[in-house]
């Protein structure tokens, strides 16, 4: 267990910045998700970090000591590939027993530590099988396995749950968050998929064009976003924006409700043009076109499915938004104006 | 485009009877595969077939009669000291060049997956030895080890290796014959070997060798235990081809040492020209060339075996 730190580091292909001066510090036995869309450099960061890729510029420290310099193998880590890149020729048993071997273990220890691991994910049944013969959830298991058995510093999963079906992969991620917590050891891991990153990390940092937006938990991260990339980027339906006194209104879809239903004195009126209506099963998606006094423009409203949705395609009907829940980002910057963690990331970032 | 344009105009006329036949694939697809099967049955099946009939007959270059003589021609050369000598020769030539093929090519192939400057200029050389006529190269070897002019000689002369007068007889003592046939042998199929290895080791998934590297792997465990498995079914079909154009070829053994010294470089490929084509034996010839035919089979059968049963889906 250990912490594993970035400190401004740079990655540069030929002459685009994939990774632009990156200051990042994962805490001793914490899970920290890095979440952002194709290209944010999110992978390129991590395979810094494994010592896969070269620095530009700027420090790794994993565990205090800088590692900046050392090869993938010294730095005692373990990775878990997107492909999982078991060893195709190798059965489980060898595959979760190489970094071991690697180490030269003797065979006591290896036989001990891979029924350890393998039974830590139940696979002990699966370990004279070859890779191909496996589904891919077992591959997955397989992959941790192999990660979990040398007792590393810190594991980096490089979107390990992307190859699972949509099933499959709600219960690999309660596992996975589940077995994390058990061993406690400290974790970094990639994803482009913004539920994940919500249900996974203990923090989550926003990743975009080589920089981090915004570091914090799922909820700062959500209900506080730092500037209009994270507020649209985390959420889905992402966060409605408009125009409204020369500022930008954030609201998510679901802190809007009935004009009718609204308590708070403080509550602000959106009207709009009902367009269609989506019925998800546990919810209910309105679309619509925002009305004066906002400029015309798509919001999306969700409301629970218990009851019919209060409107129907064609109607006016008003909404509002109880001021607490209304975010304000500066047109120009896209930054928040109206909270102090807002400021306080932004000075974090400079 | 014409004829399909024009079948179907006339195609009404003749009640639909005129179908064209490009337009049948079941014809379309006989009339491609036509060209190589008449290939292969012209230059390859007829030439076989007559070599077995050869084999079993007493027929030479200037008979006119053909006898059917059964196996003794088969029997004969088992007797002949001579052909063990070849089968010896054969098997030494091919099993030593193979062996350094395989591992030269091996070392390029990792040489020539790396970017660095000039590497194209390096890839083109390699191939040089591959597009060149086999007896353009034999040729220039050979003037290369002239025991007057070698070029080797005159540099180990300059380094010191050798007196002022001392010169090796690079094709005229038998051990350094064979070996000068097995390096231009080596010269010859190491450009092949390289680009199949080479593509072997290309489609070897990245993941693999950086999961190896984070996992703890050296440079050479990672070589011998992750990348050399994984290449291994693809460097069987390398080692097939070597074997299959080394124990047929005739050209490097005709032009540089024509079998000599006392028959210490005589292949079965070679021994079966001098005695089928120049000696006018055409029967021996047969025989002789037949004989590796069965033994090449099993090889090719044995390695395309191992190499099925470690590929890796």
């Amino acid at each position: 267990m250990s912490t594993v730190e970035t400190r401004a580091l740079t990655k540069v292909f030929s002459e685009v910045p994939a990774v632009n001066g990156i200051d990042l510090m994962a805490q001793e036995g914490e899970f920290l998700v890095l979440v952002g869309p194709s290209g944010c450099g999110k992978t390129t960061l991590m395979r810094m970090i494994a010592g896969l890729e070269e620095p530009t510029s700027g420090k790794i420290l994993i565990g205090q000591r800088d590692v900046t310099a050392l090869p993938p193998r010294t730095r005692n880590i373990a990775m878990v590939f997107q492909s999982y890149a078991l060893y195709p020729h190798l059965s489980v048993y060898r595959n979760i027993a190489f970094p071991l071997r690697a180490r030269g273990a003797d065979r006591r220890t290896i036989a001990e530590k891979v029924r350890w691991a393998a039974g830590m994910f139940g696979i002990e049944r699966l370990l004279a099988r070859k890779p191909r013969q496996l589904s891919g959830g077992e591959r997955q298991r397989v992959a941790l396995a192999r990660a979990v058995v040398r007792q590393p510093l810190a594991f980096l999963l490089d979107e390990p749950l992307s190859n699972l079906d949509a099933k499959l992969r709600t219960l690999a991620r309660d596992e996975l968050k589940q077995f994390q917590r058990r061993i406690g050891t400290t974790t970094i891991y990639v994803t482009h998929d913004q539920i994940e990153a919500m249900g996974l990390g203990d923090r989550i940092a926003v990743l975009s064009e080589g920089r981090v937006r915004q570091i914090g938990t799922p909820r700062e991260i959500y209900s506080d976003p730092a500037d209009t990339f994270v507020a649209t980027f985390m959420g889905s339906p992402p966060m409605n924006l408009t125009e409204s006194d020369g500022v930008l209104l954030g609201f998510r879809p679901e802190s809007l409700m009935p004009k009718s239903a609204a308590i708070a004195f403080s509550a602000v009126t959106i009207p709009m043009r009902i367009t269609r209506i989506e019925y998800l099963g546990a919810d209910c998606l309105i679309y619509g076109v925002l009305q004066p006094p906002f400029p015309e423009g798509p919001a999306i409203v969700r409301t629970g499915a218990g009851g019919p949705p209060p409107c129907a395609p064609g109607d006016l009907y008003e909404f509002s938004v109880e001021e607490p829940d209304l975010k304000r980002f500066d047109r120009g910057t896209g930054l928040r104006c109206n909270s102090p963690r807002g400021e306080r990331e932004r000075h974090h970032r400079r | 485009m014409n004829a399909t344009i024009d079948g179907d105009a006339v195609e009404p006329q003749d009640g639909g009877r005129r179908i064209h036949f490009l337009d049948d694939r079941l014809w379309l697809g006989r009339l491609m595969l036509a060209p190589a099967i008449v290939y292969i049955v012209a230059l390859v099946g007829f030439p076989f077939v007559l070599a077995i009939i050869y084999s079993l007959s007493n027929v030479t270059v200037g008979s006119e009669g053909f006898h059917f003589v059964g196996l003794a021609n088969f029997r004969q050369l088992v007797n002949s000291p001579q052909f063990w000598v070849a089968v010896k020769n054969t098997i030494f030539f091919t099993v030593v060049s193979q062996i350094a093929v395989i591992v030269l090519a091996n070392i390029l192939a990792m040489a020539l997956l790396k970017d660095f400057p000039g590497k194209w200029l390096v890839r083109l050389l390699i191939l040089l030895p591959w597009v060149a006529p086999i007896s353009l190269g034999s040729i220039a070897w050979l003037w290369m080890l002239d025991p007057i002019y070698s070029i080797f000689n005159w540099v180990l002369r300059a380094v010191g290796w050798l007196g002022p007068n001392g010169r090796y007889i690079w094709l005229g003592q038998p051990d350094l014959a064979m070996a000068s046939i097995i390096v231009v042998d080596v010269w010859r199929l190491l450009p092949l070997a390289t680009v199949i290895i080479l593509a072997g080791l290309s489609s070897i998934p990245k993941d693999l060798l950086e999961a190896a590297a984070i996992d703890g792997a050296g440079v050479v465990r990672r070589t011998f235990e992750i990348a050399m498995p994984l290449l291994l079914p693809i460097m069987l079909v390398a080692v097939l081809f070597g074997v299959v154009f080394t124990v047929t070829d005739l050209i490097v053994v005709f032009v540089l040492t024509r079998g000599g010294p006392f028959n210490s470089t005589q292949v079965l490929a070679s021994w079966a020209y001098f005695t089928g084509i120049d000696s006018g034996d055409l029967a021996t010839g047969a025989a002789i060339s037949l004989f590796l035919f069965p033994v090449l089979v099993a090889i090719a059968v044995v390695l395309l075996r191992i190499a099925k049963r470690t590929e890796l889906t």
